[in-house]
Order: C-alpha cells, then structure tokens, then sequence
C-alpha cells in the first residue's frame, strides 16, 4: 500500500468538510473493499478518513419505508428483525456474500459501492479501461467466465459483484446521501451506470458525497421474497447468476412481481419487463419460465459465459417457484 | 498531528487529526493487554498483531480476506485481520489465539481439536479456532450443516473439515 | 520380522503448540536486524526485460536494496540434480513464465518492501507465449522414476481393434496449483562464511544441497532449519527461486532476510500440477476381462525444465490387462516448470483410467465394480512380481458394503431424493510405495527418557507423533517417553518429506534405530550408563530386497453426488473408502491423512483450475477467491476405513505409504457419480456447470 495519512471523523460534517478540503482523499469504514484494492494497487488514496464513528448504523422503521444506517454491518443487516421479517431477500442475499468474518466487518453502505471483481480490473499488469481509460478491455478475449452478459459495451465487460444491491434493486431502494450542502436521494436503480464509453464511471456519486442510508419503500409482500445465488462451491465466492424475487400471489394469480438478476450484470439488473409479463399471469412454472426468458433478453456471451445465459434463467424461475412454494 | 504529505499534491485536512503517513503511537488492547506500538497508518491489524506486538499465532494466508487465516476477534466478534488497519482499532477488544486458552487450561474448543484431529499442519489452526470460539457465541443452531456454512470463511488445505466440525459440535455441547 | 501392529489413535504431541499459536513457522521467525524482502515478478510470460527502472524504488521510504539482473551477484542458478529446476536469480535479462523474479526489493518493513516493489517500473519486450498444449515443442522423455517412459506388453492396437467392447476417449485435467495455506517463505542470515536459512520445505537437505551449489560454498557451512511446514503438498519438496534470492539479499544488505512469496505469487515460481491430455482406450471381451489397454500422456512442461506428470503408471501397475502400451510426452510452453502435486501421475492418471474403465463397464453392460473384480491382478501386471501385500478385494467389499452399492440402479438418471439427482459412482486407488534412505540418531538418557533425532520436518502428516510411537513400540515403554527432535539439518540426514514415502523411511530407520537401542540396552543387562545409550543408524534401502516384490498402496472409493437437475450444482454427499496401506502407525493421524486426501480428490474434479489468459499467458485467477478449493461447506463427513494388513516384507516400518493413495482415482469415483446422477459423461476436470448444461 502507498503511505497515506489516517484520520477519524467524529461528525458528518466533519467528513464532508475533510474530502473536500482534499479531493483525493477516501472515506473507508469497513475497509473490506478499499485496503483490497490498495494492496492491488489499483486504489491510492493519500488519505483515508475513518467514518466508523458516524451514528450510521441504526435500522428502524420510518413512515413508508425501513431506513437502514450506511455503516450497519451486513451480519447485522440481516440479522435485524424487520429485515427478516419484511424483506427475507435481503437477508439470504446477505447471508450468502462473502465470509461471516467479512459480513462482520463491511458495511452495507460499502457493499453497494464495492467495485468489480473482474481480474483485469484488479491487476495493474493487464489492460482495463475502467482502471486506465483508454488501455483497452483485458477480459474481452481474455479470461472472462466469470464477466457479464448483460449491459455490457466494446470497453467494457466486467460483473457487478454485490448481492444484496442486487435485492435493493429488486425493492427499489432509495440511495440517501449527504454532501457538503446538504442531503439528497437517488433511487438505486438510477444509481448505477452501465460502462458505456466510460466505464470508469460506475455510479452518480458526485466527489465528496458519501451515503448515510438506505431506504426500503414498504412494501406489502415484501415478505414473499428470497435470492438464489447459483456458484460453483457452496459458500465464499461470487454469484455465477443471482436472483432477488418477490411475488404477490392473490387468488390464484400473481398479482405484482419483482425482479432482479445479479453475477450476470455490469450493474444489478431489474427485470421489470418479466415483472410486467407475470402481472395477472397463473403462478406456475410456465409463466416463470416465460418471465426468466424475457429478463435475459439481451444477453450477450463473451466465450467463457455464455452459460450465464441458460443458468441465469434457471435461476429466475428457482427463484419464483421457491417463493410462491 | 499534521503533517503535510509529500507527493500528495492534497492541502493538510484542518480540523481532523491526522496521523501518518510515518509512523506514530497506536495503543492497542491485545487479550486484555495494553500494547503501545509505532505504526505507520498502511499497517494492517494482521501486520500489527504479528510483526509489532510480537504475536506471531495468527497467520498470513493470503493477505487479502479470502481464507480467513488471520481471524481475530473484536469486541468478540470474529473478523479477517488483514483487511482492517491497526490504527482503526484502537480502544477495541482484541482478542488473538494466544488469549483463547484461559492460563494453562485449554479452551474446551482448544481440547476438542485436538481430540478430534481437527488439524494437519496446523496453519490454518489459530484462526479456525477463533472463528470457533466466535461462531459459538453468535447463538447458531448446532448441527453439521450449519456448522460447515458458518465455518466456511475459514480455508483448510489440509483437508480437516470433517474433523473441524466435530470438535466445534463437541465444544458447543452445553455442558 | 515382526513388530506388534501399533496404530494407536495418539493425540497429536503438536497439538497444544498447534492450537494456541504457539508452533512456529518460517514466517513467524524474527531476528535482530532482519530485513524483509519481497520480489517484483515480471507481467510478461515470455521475452526479456528491456529496463528497469528503479529510481523511485530507491528513494522510497525504508528501502534498502533494490536487486535485478543489473547488479544482482553472479551465482549458479543451473540445476546439478536430476530433479532440480531451473532458478531464475536475476542472472539474466531473459522471461520464461508469469511471474518470474525479475527483480527483489528490500526495505526495513514489510510495508515499505511491498511499496518499493509496487514502484519499481520493468519495461519487456514481449514474445508471444506459447500456451496451448498442442502447440508446444515436442519432448519425449527416456524415463519416468527409473523406469521407462513408453512400455508395452503384447500388442495392444490389433488386441483392441478386435475387442468385442471398447471405448476410446480423451481426458483432461487442468493446471493446478498447489496453494498450501503457509505461503513459501525464507529467513537467510550470514555469519561470515556461515549461511543460516530458515525455510518452509519438505526437505531441508535438498535445500542445502541446492544452495551449496548456488553459492559454490561447503554444505556444511550451511543449515537449513524447518520445524513446522504450513502444508505443501509437494510444492516445498526443491528450493525454489525465492530461497538463494533471499540468501543473495542477506549477503549484499550484510543482515538477516525475511522473504515471503505472497499469496498470488504462489501461482509464479513455486510449482504447480502441469495439465494433462490423456487418450485412454481399453478393450474387453463379452465376459469383461480386458484384452487390451492403451494410455498416451501429454503434459505441459516449462521452457528449460523436463517434468513428466506419470499418469500412465496408474494403468500401468493396475488391470491384468495382457495386452498393454503407455507412452508418455512433454510439451514445452511458456510456463514455470511444473512439479509434483499430491499424487503426481496417480491421481491424474487415476482420473482418466477410472473413467475409462466405467465408460466400459456401460459398454458392456457390466455393473462397475463387477469389472474391476473381474480384471483383478494378483501379480503386478507391468513386471509379474508378487506384491509385498494387496488386500484390494478386502478394500473392494468392505466398503461396497458400507456405501450399499448392491442397492445402485445402474441407469443413469434412476435414483432421485428430495427433487435432487442421486449419483452413485466407484473408482480404484493405487499408488506406489516409495521409501528413501533415511538417517535417524536415538539416544536413551540415564533417567530412561529416549530421544529420537532425525533431520525430517512435519507438514501435518504427524511426524512428532508417530516416530516416536513407533520407538517406543520396540522399546517397549510409553510413547511419553520418547520425543522427537526435528526440522534441522544438524540432525541426522533425511529423505524428501514426499512421495508417501516418509513413514516407510523415517519409519524403518527408527525402528532398525530402535531394535538397535534395545539390544544394546539387554546386552548391558539393563543398566543405562551415566552418559546414557546413542545409536546412529543409516537406513539404507536394499535395492535387491526392495525390487523382489511390487509394492503398492490399494483402496476402493464410492462416491455419492446430489446434483440439482436445474441448477446443475454438484455436491458430494457420501464418500465412502477403504484402503490398503500396510500397517497404521497412528490411526488418528493416518485417519486424517486419508480425509486430506479424498478432500483433494474432490476438490480435482469439481473445484481447481488454473486459469490462463491463452493470449498473454498470465494467470488470471490468482488468489484463493479465484482458484477455487473446497470450503467447509462443500464437503461430506467421509467414511474411511483401512483394512488390515500386516505387511511383513515391505519395510521394517511395516507401511506402504497413506498420504495420498485417497486420492488416486477418488477423482472418478465422483466423475463417475455425476454420470450416473446426470447421464453426462464429462471428461474434463473440473466438472462446472457448463459442462452440465
């Protein structure tokens, strides 16, 4: 890692005055995601602010949606009552990330913003344009199994790697950020950008803005949800395909659905076209399998995934067929 | 203590106390003791642990969290060492397998592995062990399916799982 | 000569040093003064380092030295042994594989060495890598462990047109790499013309032999300490780069070294298991004796280094299969020269035969276990030599009985439970006993207490415990009598830590040092001296004793698979074994060995592959989150028995080797499974969904 100055924030405003009197200075609170990239040497900020002691990390009911503190570790996330008992999505997505050590230490405002899991993104020998715009797209030709097939651009092809935003997609979670002149919000699924021509912009947090909290809109059959995340071994390691699912099954038909699909996007990607298509459709296997077919729609293969694309559709009606069970 | 970052190009943050990026006094609390250290703020609790409080029990498998050889416990909750700074941690409870056995008398977790085998060559030990001790007080049910899931941040090539769950399903028996 | 069977489950006399951190490990040790040290390798597969610059390096904080082929000291890095490899101690401006050193950093911590090797800038001119196996320069190799490297008996091809069944397939098992949870390591301190190494090695005397040779100095000015060994699995067994290089650092700062290999340069210079292409063909006739067998080997092997992966010896020493050839061939391709891995040749080998061998078994309508009882051997097929001992049927029966295999439906996709797919599929184990000369030292103090010195080191396979057991077996008192001092090669001399073999050498030079320590103790009438009892005994092995009988290691494993029919996960939810390995030692232990080694053999066929990026030649997946091995999730409770075998013609010790013979084949037994549970027939490991789809 490179030498860099260390200080803790003992305020909000103090953090946000920090960045902004040095630009390149980066806020870290579980660590998990930026002292990895540091020792990659991908990352090298001059400074670190700790944020740990901002009263971040409070989860509670608020009229209309569940707000859950930026700084709440994810064991805790999805050990807490009213996550469990109002959005189960969350807490399998949760429950299946990582290691319990790292659930322990990351944040879930961390978990949102953790970056690519893509080898050529996290090694300085290869060629990446989100790292180094311009030097090209190793894994394009390369080595890229574990790549996207979805939002995908020529300059870029790399997986979003979280899971749980992948089940805030599915909910419509809304982003509260704080910045120097105050708060806005941003709903998570205008959050995101696909790589495009710059995928070195990954999301619209502007510098010196940092995320306090996340808001989960009520949702009636919130409960009637769950994520099936299919990998290779059982545990500790990343998505080859995910689902976040919830379905509102009403007098023998689905009456409302959502939708999000993870480990085959360069952002989390919400299906709403396959929620639309199961709106007032009978809840079988059939109309899952219809659903999962449109929500890969676009989907296209590097070599090494193409198997995403049968696998991720599999997983969707898993998914719903677990669910409506 | 301010200190301007040569190469940075970044004005000093007025109004935070600074540390680093040379080496400064960090004052950890490592199995109940209170250790004072010069650290630079780049050294990992992992790095802090072995390398400067002299506690070379926990282990560098991979120096990037994905093995969980380094496991310690903070505030008695199990973590991956490498991958959080010594600076960060300072005021916390930390706890090391060398503060696992109480004195002379080994943790009953302690006494299980080596009843059931639960290791080869022994590096991957320490920190199975800790997260152990820390996953018995997360209040999990007891049985082998979930004992593999919870245990599943902790990499053994040696191939000890089988043994490892039995001598955690032992530990945690209540007595 | 025979000894009481011993086999006690002895708790590990390690363990409390092992669970309370307090066993220490190459990288654990601290010296006064001591540097640390950490290699800068190169980006490129293939071409030469045009320049270097290291300005910024230098200037950094903390930093001391920084070593390239520029300025680094001229040493041999030419290999004097059969087995050596090529070292790459910046002698020159040439790359021949992914991460090779190309230049070392040292500084005052580990911190400011890390940076100043982030800092160093190498500029290449690069070649393109040659990466695919077919690609490679052809070499053929003469031999393979002493015997020959192409072997036939009778005429295999028209045997095989003629068979009224057949099957002829390609297998292939990728690049693995061996990843022991301590990664290399090497602490070097001179004291004048005095080398000290502390090092995390199978084999201590192979390192200073090696070092000797780098540095044209005496041996004996040198010592090699290994206590514990954080795993190696064959990776440790030669002195890798790293260890002169952390020598050459010591010498040119004038202080002690510590350099440790960091987890993604684990996939550089240290080793790995090459990939293999096998064509496998077996022939048979209506009743299922086979007629004939072929298997061809192809490997990766490095630029300037010749390994030969065996696999063919599985098929080789295996079948009473009369009509018979195996050839085996290299390819050079711009990697780093591979080596053996756990069950070198058998378990590869052992994938491929074991697979063949059920792919005919449905070709002939023969239930799989039937067929290997049927093509049983009870002499060694490849030289018609009684074995010391089989008890392969014993193997074959016991634990058919414990999985149930009587209750297997033979189609494939015929057993379900709870909306899973069910698998049922068995393999057979065999793998060569091999056994060095070993050198073992015994000294019984006047209060009785016995202590055994033997320069052997201990990587998980129990040596502090069991040698001493065996002691005091032929002494006859408690095994707390007898301690074992270890790691140091100011002990007697020992034999490569590898190969199964350790037991059988060390083993047999503790019991022939122990008779001796008994008898002269009776020849005294009891009475121990003031100055107490020493032996020192030279195990050597008779070659005309050891070459009269074949001796192998056997088992028999049953694997059972859950495959999700949508998903298409596979897991391993019974695997039951049972094995012939000579006499237990420990059964504690040897239980544990025999779990690490079914766990390798799964991890083989559902979870390791190196990952090339075929253009470059780098490796692309190196760090554990990308090569994947089994968490503790993934894994059954294994049930393992050994059945009894009192070997008395293979070595004093009784023993034919236990450390790996698990995971010859256990990789079929679970291909195998899948087949049955799924009706895919996958000949390319590791087994992934794709393969499924």
């Amino acid at each position: 890692m490179n030498p860099f100055a260390f200080a803790r924030a003992d305020s909000l405003a103090a953090a946000l005055a920090a960045v902004q009197r040095s630009p390149r200075a980066q806020f870290i609170a579980g660590g998990t995601n930026i002292l990895d990239l540091m020792k990659d040497d991908v990352e090298r900020p001059p400074i670190l602010i700790d944020i740990n002691a901002l009263p971040l990390r409070t989860i509670e009911q608020r009229a209309g949606y569940i707000h859950i503190g930026a700084l709440t570790r994810m064991s805790d996330v999805a050990a807490h009552p009213l996550i469990r008992a109002g959005f189960p999505m969350i807490a399998v997505a949760l429950e299946e990330s990582a290691s319990p050590q790292l659930r322990n230490m990351a944040s879930i405002g961390g978990n949102v913003l953790q970056r690519t899991r893509c080898p050529y993104f996290r090694d300085t020998a290869t060629p990446c344009n989100k790292r180094h715009p311009g030097s090209g797209c190793g894994a394009i030709g390369g080595v890229n199994r574990m790549q996207a097939v979805l939002g995908t651009s020529e300059h870029c092809i790399a997986t979003h790697a979280s899971d749980v935003a992948v089940a805030f997609a599915a909910l419509d979670a809304v982003l509260h950020i704080a910045h120097a002149g105050g708060m806005r919000e941003v709903p998570i699924n205008a959050f995101y950008r696909e790589p495009g021509a710059t995928p070195q912009v990954e999301n619209v947090l502007a510098p010196g803005e940092l995320i306090v909290g996340i808001a989960i809109p009520a949702l009636p059959y919130g409960a009637h949800s769950t994520y099936v995340k299919a990998r290779d071994r059982a545990q500790y390691e990343f998505a080859l395909a995910s689902a976040a699912v919830a379905l509102d099954v009403r007098g023998g038909a689905i009456r409302a659905a959502r939708i999000a699909l993870g480990g085959v996007g360069t952002i989390p990607w919400r299906a709403r076209e396959a929620e639309e298509l199961l709106a007032g459709a009978p809840p079988t296997r059939a109309s899952y399998e219809r659903a999962a077919e449109v929500s890969l729609r676009g989907a296209r293969g590097q070599g090494q995934n193409d198997f995403k694309i049968p696998l991720a559709k599999r997983v969707v009606v898993r998914a719903l067929e677990t669910v409506s069970a | 203590m301010s200190v301007p970052l040569a190469g940075a190009g970044a004005a000093q943050a007025q109004g935070l106390a600074m540390k680093g990026p040379q080496a400064t006094a960090v004052t950890l609390t490592i199995n109940g003791a209170s250790r004072t250290i010069t650290i630079e703020p780049r050294v990992t609790l992992l790095d802090a642990i072995r390398d400067y409080a002299g506690l070379t029990g926990t282990k560098k498998g991979c120096d990037q969290g994905t093995c969980g050889a380094c496991t310690v416990m903070v505030n008695g909750r199990r973590i991956d060492s490498c991958l959080t700074l010594a600076m960060m941690h300072e005021g916390e409870s930390i706890t090391t397998i060398e503060g696992v056995a109480n004195g002379d008398t080994l943790h009953p977790v302690q006494a299980a592995f080596i009843e059931h085998d639960g290791f080869q060559c022994g590096f991957c030990t320490p920190g199975q062990i800790v997260s152990a001790v820390a996953m018995l007080a997360e209040g999990h049910a007891l049985n082998d399916e979930t004992v593999r899931a919870q245990m599943s941040g902790n990499i053994c090539r040696c191939g000890c799982y089988p043994h490892i769950v039995d001598a955690i399903l032992e530990a945690g028996k209540p007595s | 000569m025979s000894i009481p069977t011993i086999g006690a489950p002895r708790s590990r006399v390690d363990g409390p040093d092992k669970v309370t951190g307090a066993a220490k490990y190459t990288c654990d040790r601290a010296l006064p003064g001591m540097l640390h040290a950490v290699v800068v390798p190169s980006t490129i597969a293939y071409g030469r380092v045009v320049s270097i610059d290291d300005s910024q390096a230098r200037n950094a904080q903390g930093v001391v030295l920084v070593m390239t082929h520029r300025n680094a000291p001229a040493v041999d890095q030419n290999k004097v042994g059969e087995q050596d490899a090529k070292l790459f101690l910046l002698q020159s401006d040439e790359v021949e594989f992914d991460r090779q050193p190309v230049a070392v950093v040292v500084a005052h911590t580990f911190e400011q060495a890390v940076h100043g090797a982030d800092l160093v800038r190498v500029h290449y001119e690069m070649r393109t890598p040659q990466m695919a196996l077919d690609s490679g320069t052809l070499f053929i190799p003469k031999q393979i462990f002493g015997a020959p490297a192409a072997h036939a008996r009778g005429s295999a091809e028209p045997a095989l047109a003629s068979a009224h069944g057949k099957v002829a397939n390609v297998y292939r098992t990728p690049t693995e790499h061996h990843n022991p949870m301590e990664t290399h390591g090497t602490v070097a301190a001179w004291d004048g013309d005095e080398l000290t190494i502390y090092d995390s090695t199978q084999w201590a005397f192979g390192v200073r032999t090696r070092l000797a040779g780098v540095f044209k100095i005496d041996p004996a000015n040198i010592r090699v300490i290994a206590p514990f060994v954080g795993g190696a699995f064959g990776s440790k067994g030669t002195a890798w780069s790293h260890v002169p290089l952390a020598a050459m650092a010591a010498r040119a700062t004038g202080k002690p070294v510590k350099l440790l290999v960091t987890r993604p340069q684990m996939f550089g210079w240290v080793g790995h298991r090459p990939q293999t292409e096998q064509h496998v063909s077996a022939g048979a006739s209506a009743d299922g004796a086979l007629v004939a067998m072929i298997h061809d080997v192809t490997n990766e092997t490095s630029l300037s280094d010749e390994f030969v992966e065996p696999s063919a010896v599985f098929s080789r020493d295996l079948y009473a299969v009369p009509n018979y050839t195996m050839h085996q061939e290299l390819r050079r391709l711009s990697i780093s020269k591979p080596t053996y891995q756990r069950a070198p040749g058998e378990s590869t080998g052992g994938f491929a035969v074991e697979s063949a061998m059920d792919e005919l078994a449905y070709e002939l309508g023969i239930d799989p276990l039937e067929l290997r009882l049927i093509n049983y051997a009870e002499r060694n097929p490849n030289n018609g030599k009684e074995y010391t001992s089989k008890k392969l049927r014993e193997c074959y029966s016991q634990a058919a009985e414990r999985f149930g295999w009587s209750k297997r439906t033979a189609p494939p996709r015929s057993m379900q439970r709870n909306g899973m797919l069910v698998g049922w599929g068995m393999a057979t184990a065999s793998r060569a006993t091999h056994r060095g000369e070993s050198h073992a030292r015994i000294t019984m103090h006047p209060d009785g207490n016995v202590v055994l010195a033997v320069g052997t080191i201990e990587q998980g396979t129990g040596s502090p415990t069991v040698y001493p057991q065996l002691a005091a077996e032929v002494l006859g008192i408690g095994h707390d009598r007898v301690r074992l001092e270890w790691g140091d090669t100011n002990l007697p001399e020992a034999p490569l830590a590898a190969g199964s073999q350790t037991a059988a050498s060390v083993g047999s030079a503790t019991v022939l040092a122990a008779q001796a320590l008994r008898d002269r103790l009776a020849s005294l009438g009891g009475k121990i001296p003031d100055d107490g009892i020493t032996i020192e005994i030279d195990a050597k092995v008779d070659e005309a004793a050891e070459n009269r009988y074949a001796q192998q290691a056997f088992g028999a494993h049953f694997a059972e698979v859950e495959v999700d029919p949508d998903l298409l996960h596979v897991r391993v939810s019974r695997f039951v074994g049972a094995y012939d390995v000579g006499r237990v030692l420990n059964a504690k232990t040897a239980g544990s060995q025999l779990v690490g080694a079914v766990v390798w053999g799964i991890s083989m066929a559902l979870y390791e592959k190196t990952r090339f990026d075929m253009r470059t030649g780098r490796i692309m997946n190196a760090t554990l989150a990308d090569y994947l091995v089994p968490t503790n999730a993934d894994l059954p409770k294994p049930d393992l028995i050994t059945v009894e075998d009192d070997d008395e013609r293979v070595n004093p010790a009784g023993v034919r080797g236990m450390g790996e013979v698990a995971m010859c084949g256990s990789a079929a037994a679970v291909a195998n499974a899948v087949y049955h549970a799924t009706g895919v027939r996958v000949r390319e490991l590791p087994i992934t969904v794709e393969a499924l789809l």
